[in-house]
């Protein structure tokens, strides 16, 4: 399986992310420039976490402009597998991929901490090595991942079953002091109806091997690497 | 032409910046300020555009860049001709 | 033209000027004046620190760089280096907290990566005024944010550092920066020329009129006037910064340039006189082609901006066009503005006209050094007189109020807000005795820390110098890393007062001492004078960055407890030490001496035994007793384990209780071992000749300590938590 990371001018997680699934996993892995018009034939694309263009407008909002983001819609439009973890997630909901839009935390400050996260739906290619109410320890490092959406949009997603990771206690417990950054619904991340997007705020890169404590992160990439035929 | 476009959350939105603003401004003794809520503003300069033309340009690119629609809402105004 | 007036707005005296005036034969212009007044000035010549600085020790046999450059470079094996530099900014960071820290972070950033390392970590320095006065914590809170928005942006992680509070920074908080970056030691570079010919390059953002004599503000004291100051302030562009940064190693990587310097202090200044005047040779440049942000600066203004995110590049003819592709692609301008020279001469047109001409030599080497008057001051420090500090009845409460302390108090508030773990090498998070970094590709770590104890240094300089590097050394130690360089970070007074002069004398010869035993070379520093405010200084405040290596990552140790029914040894000696310890100040408002001793060769052989019983896997945990002593090193071990583990106590030595479980004596580590390894380690602390007392064990819900078989404090370990966890968030809740 072949996975690129976009590169975008001010992302600091591809490298991260490059070495996860490059040097980790073993993963065939590129970097893909924002200016190109090009996949390289990856089979999944990372959108990668950072501050794209120093996030002076909006999170992840002119990112979404920038040239190789109409190959993405295109490749997300053909089924193609896209993952966006924190600013790729805000990306995804600036490009109308996935709905909703963040707001600041709710307490108007960066958050930089383990948090854990319950696992919503199973057997999406995200997903898939994992069991729904299983609990996942990885870490958030954002300013802006309180996740609103109108109330239909809310409703839509929940009925539809898209929320695939809500903030939780070690437990799996639902409460206001799990839901760190004060998140409608608890929601850490959300997937496309078709099941071939999802964005999320932690970092499963920063847990994905034995030193760093956790290595819960490895069950998206190494769900995604068992989708792949 | 100079344009002034004003951005702030919708009336739905929680805006906890504008929270904070508020509880400040009672804090410190000024009570009668009843809602607070906090936006950004833009200043663009603006060359060979008709007022008319800016009346369908300006918002146009406020609601593909400047805003984002389902958070925010904008208003805007031209501030010298 | 030049009044006395002119030369005191510039900071210079009138010896000074007449030096001006010989070396280039004739009265300097108002842009020459401008020139060499930020160029002579405290903070970019060291003209009062330099003759006492050089009693540092600076060689040792992986030092690669060592001071004199952007920052000082070790080798680490496997054909790689760190490099990595300290520096305050105090000043700004009073005027504006928030873009004063950020450009804070913005400058040592630039300072590592110009010489071709990445940078991979930040540390930071804090001081504040108590959070309940004044402005302090409006400060607090501006700086924090503005670390945190820089480093976190440009994806540098905060991993460490310290915040601890004085009276004495209630106006003049103290902002001390370090970097570490890493670099492959055949692609290091330096602010170097080359050869005449050679073309010189601006890169980056525009200059603007900010931050316009930002040298010279740092060299002066505060007054109240200096409020209005504030259009100096630089704004940072942490956006900016990353794409520099790429863009900058990109052409480093890719062997395209000769030299680099950044424009930090001093701005084009600087960067235009240091670059050929370190090659012996010139440049020649033309000042309409720097690139400019507001209309109608003066070469003046231009040459003394100190706008944010600039660089000056040297590269050959030949290589100009694949500089500026390099650039384009991550969005930023490269500009020829002139050309190195020979014949030594600084020259730069403005107008078509000759606005600066200059020898780089007189600029940068001619700089007075001054060898100012110092004296001891006539008032000792005073002592702590033991029949008059009663004993606390109630112990537990003032335990409980000592965690509570603000500089003692747990400190996530802060390092929360710092991204901590962006690269993924973070491998010991913030709260540790040292931050811990993997090393890609190797099976090595890098340890970090800064350290300083201004209480110490205000009672005995010479002291506090010693103690400053003992502590930091020993943080590496119990993290399982050996000291290989260090940065200093010298904040003081004004060093036109001679007992400030004293001061600085005295910790930096007490520093040297310290670094000679434990034979690590100093490789460059900063030293920030002029931190008084009307009229008063702060406490000398040496903060040392001591950066460490473990050979292997996966014998690092850390400073929690790891499970129930393990044996807690504290490697050292208890002394009945209470002089200058937060004990004195936090519960019973008393600054008062002698400041605990040191005997340095006590302390190597202990580091040494620390280290040892680490690489041999017999630690289990490893703590340093410092601030707040035993019983809240002991309350920490219980705190930073994956779960919070008790512990039953039982100290023998004959003195008072308070001074047993509070004080503050030096060359001491908690550790806990397996029961099964206890003989080996009390066999090798034996061989080392360290004293090792079996303390008791692990395990419980409290904190149980025992004095002489009487039980002098009990409480729960979750209570204790409690009064730790939530003293810093309770001082910001908006009330």
């Amino acid at each position: 399986m072949k996975f690129g990371v976009v590169v975008f001018p001010g992302s600091n997680c591809d490298y991260d992310a490059y070495h996860v699934l490059h040097s980790v996993l073993k993963q065939d892995t590129v970097f893909l420039w924002h200016k190109d018009h090009n996949l390289q034939g990856a089979d999944c694309v990372i959108l990668p976490g950072g501050f794209s263009y120093g996030d002076y407008l909006r999170s992840g909002a002119i990112a979404r402009f920038s040239p190789l983001m109409c190959e993405v819609a295109e490749f997300a439009e053909r089924g193609g597998l896209v993952l966006g973890i924190c600013n790729g997630f805000q990306i995804l909901m600036e490009m109308g991929l996935l709905p909703g839009a963040m707001l600041r935390n709710k307490r108007l400050k960066f958050l930089c901490q383990f948090v854990h996260l319950r696992l919503e739906k199973e057997g999406t290619a995200f997903t898939r090595l994992g069991r729904r109410g299983q609990v996942l320890r990885l870490p958030i490092a954002h300013y802006e991942g309180n996740y609103y959406a109108p109330p239909e949009t809310l409703e839509e997603l929940e009925k539809g079953g898209q929320v695939v990771f809500r903030y939780s206690d070690r437990e799996g417990r639902l409460s206001e002091e799990a839901n760190v950054n004060g998140a409608l619904n608890s929601i850490a991340g959300i997937i496309n109806r078709r099941g071939n997007v999802l964005g999320l705020m932690p970092h499963p890169e920063r847990a994905s091997e034995a030193v760093f404590g956790s290595q819960d992160g490895r069950l998206i990439f190494e769900s995604l690497i068992k989708s792949w035929p | 032409m100079k344009v002034r476009i004003l951005v702030s959350f919708k009336d739905s939105v929680l805006d906890p910046q504008g929270q904070t603003v508020m509880n400040a401004l009672h804090t410190l003794g000024y009570g009668f300020v009843k809602n607070a809520r906090q936006g950004k503003v833009f200043e663009l300069e603006v060359e060979g555009l008709s007022r008319e033309q800016a009346e369908a340009a300006i918002p146009e690119l406020a609601d593909k860049v400047l805003v984002n629609p389902i958070i925010e809402k904008f208003s805007w105004q031209v501030l010298e001709t | 033209m030049i009044d006395p007036k002119i030369l005191a707005d510039h900071n210079l005296t009138l010896e000074e000027y007449e030096t001006i005036v010989r070396l280039i034969g004739r009265e300097p212009n108002w842009t020459e004046l401008g020139i060499f007044s930020v160029m002579w000035s405290e903070h970019c010549c060291y003209k009062s620190s330099k003759v006492h600085l050089r009693k540092l020790p600076t060689e040792g046999r992986q030092v690669i760089q060592g001071p004199g450059e952007n920052a000082g470079i070790i080798d680490i094996g496997d054909g790689l280096a760190v490099v990595f530099k300290i520096e305050s900014h105090n000043h700004p960071s009073f005027i504006e907290p928030f873009q004063g820290a950020a450009t804070g972070v913005g400058g040592i950033l630039r300072d590592i990566f110009t010489m071709g390392a990445r940078p991979v970590a930040l540390l930071d320095s804090l001081r504040f005024g108590p959070l309940g006065a004044g402005r302090n914590k409006a400060i607090m809170e501006g700086v924090v944010s503005g670390i945190s928005s820089y480093g976190n942006s440009i994806g540098v992680p905060t991993v460490g550092g310290e915040v601890t509070f004085d009276p004495s920074y209630s106006l003049n908080p103290l902002v001390n920066v370090f970097c570490l970056g890493l670099a492959r030691q055949d692609k290091i570079f330096y602010a170097r020329a080359g050869q005449p010919g050679n073309q010189v390059l601006y890169v980056g953002s525009k200059t603007g009129r900010d931050g316009i004599h930002g040298a010279t503000m740092a060299s002066a004291e505060f007054g109240k006037e200096t409020e209005h100051k504030r259009p100096n302030v630089q704004v940072g562009d942490p956006f900016k910064e990353k794409l520099l940064l790429e863009a900058c190693l990109e052409v480093m990587d890719k062997n395209l340039i000769v030299g680099i310097q950044d424009m930090g202090a001093a701005g084009l200044t600087c960067s235009t006189t240091e670059v050929p005047a370190k090659s012996g040779l010139g440049l020649s440049f033309n000042l309409d082609l720097v690139p400019q942000r507001e209309a109608g600066m003066t070469p003046y203004e231009i040459m003394l901006s100190e706008s944010q995110e600039r660089m000056l590049i040297v590269a050959e003819k030949g290589k100009v066009e694949e500089v500026r592709q390099v650039f384009a692609k991550w969005d930023l301008e490269a500009v020829v503005i002139g050309e190195i020279t020979s014949g030594g001469r600084l020259v730069g047109t403005f107008g078509g006209r000759t606005e600066i001409d200059v020898p780089v030599e007189a600029v940068i080497n001619r700089c007075p050094v001054y060898n100012r008057k110092f004296e001891p001051p006539a008032r000792t420090a005073p002592r702590l007189d033991w029949e008059s500090l009663p004993q606390p009845a109630d112990l537990k409460a003032a335990f409980l109020r000592l965690l509570a302390s603000p500089t003692i108090a747990d400190k996530e508030w802060v390092f929360r807000q710092y991204d901590h773990m962006v690269q993924t090498n973070t491998i010991l998070l913030p709260g540790a005795d040292a931050a811990v970094l993997r090393i890609k590709g190797t099976a090595k770590a890098v340890a970090m820390t800064l350290d300083g104890n201004a209480a110490f240094a205000a009672l005995d300089p010479r002291a506090g110098g010693r103690l400053a590097v003992a502590e930091a050394c020993r943080n590496l130690a119990c993290v399982g890393a050996a000291p290989i360089g260090v940065t200093n970070c010298l904040n003081f007074g004004n060093p036109e007062k001679p007992e400030v002069m004293w001061q600085f004398k005295e910790v930096i010869e007490g520093m040297a001492e310290a670094c000679r035993a434990f034979g690590i070379p100093v490789t460059g520093g900063n030293v920030s004078f002029y931190n008084d405010t009307e009229g008063a200084s702060i406490l000398p405040t040496p903060v040392l960055g001591v950066v460490g290596l473990l050979e292997d990552a996966a014998k690092m140790v850390t400073p929690g407890f790891k499970a129930e029914g393990e044996v807690v040894v504290l490697l050292g000696r208890n002394g009945p030490e209470l002089g200058g310890s937060e004990y004195l100040r936090a519960v019973h408002s008393r600054e008062e001496g002698p400041c605990p001793g040191l005997d340095l060769s006590e302390e190597v052989k202990l580091q040494e035994l620390c280290r040892e019983a680490s690489g041999r896997g017999l630690l289990r945990s490893a703590h340093d007793v410092s601030e707040g002593g035993l019983a809240v090193c002991l309350a920490e071990c219980a705190f930073l384990g994956n779960r919070q583990i008790g512990c039953d106590l039982d100290f023998g030595e004959e003195m008072r209780t308070d001074a047993l479980l509070f004080g503050e004596s030096q060359s001491r580590i908690v550790i806990t071992v397996r029961p099964d390894d206890l003989d080996k380690l009390l066999g090798l602390a034996r061989k080392k000749h360290v004293p090792a007392v079996i303390l008791g064990e692990t395990g419980g819900t409290d904190l149980v300590f025992h004095h002489q078989d009487r039980e002098a404090v009990r409480v729960p370990v979750a209570e204790a938590y409690r009064a730790w966890k939530e003293a810093l968030p309770e001082a910001f809740l908006i009330k």
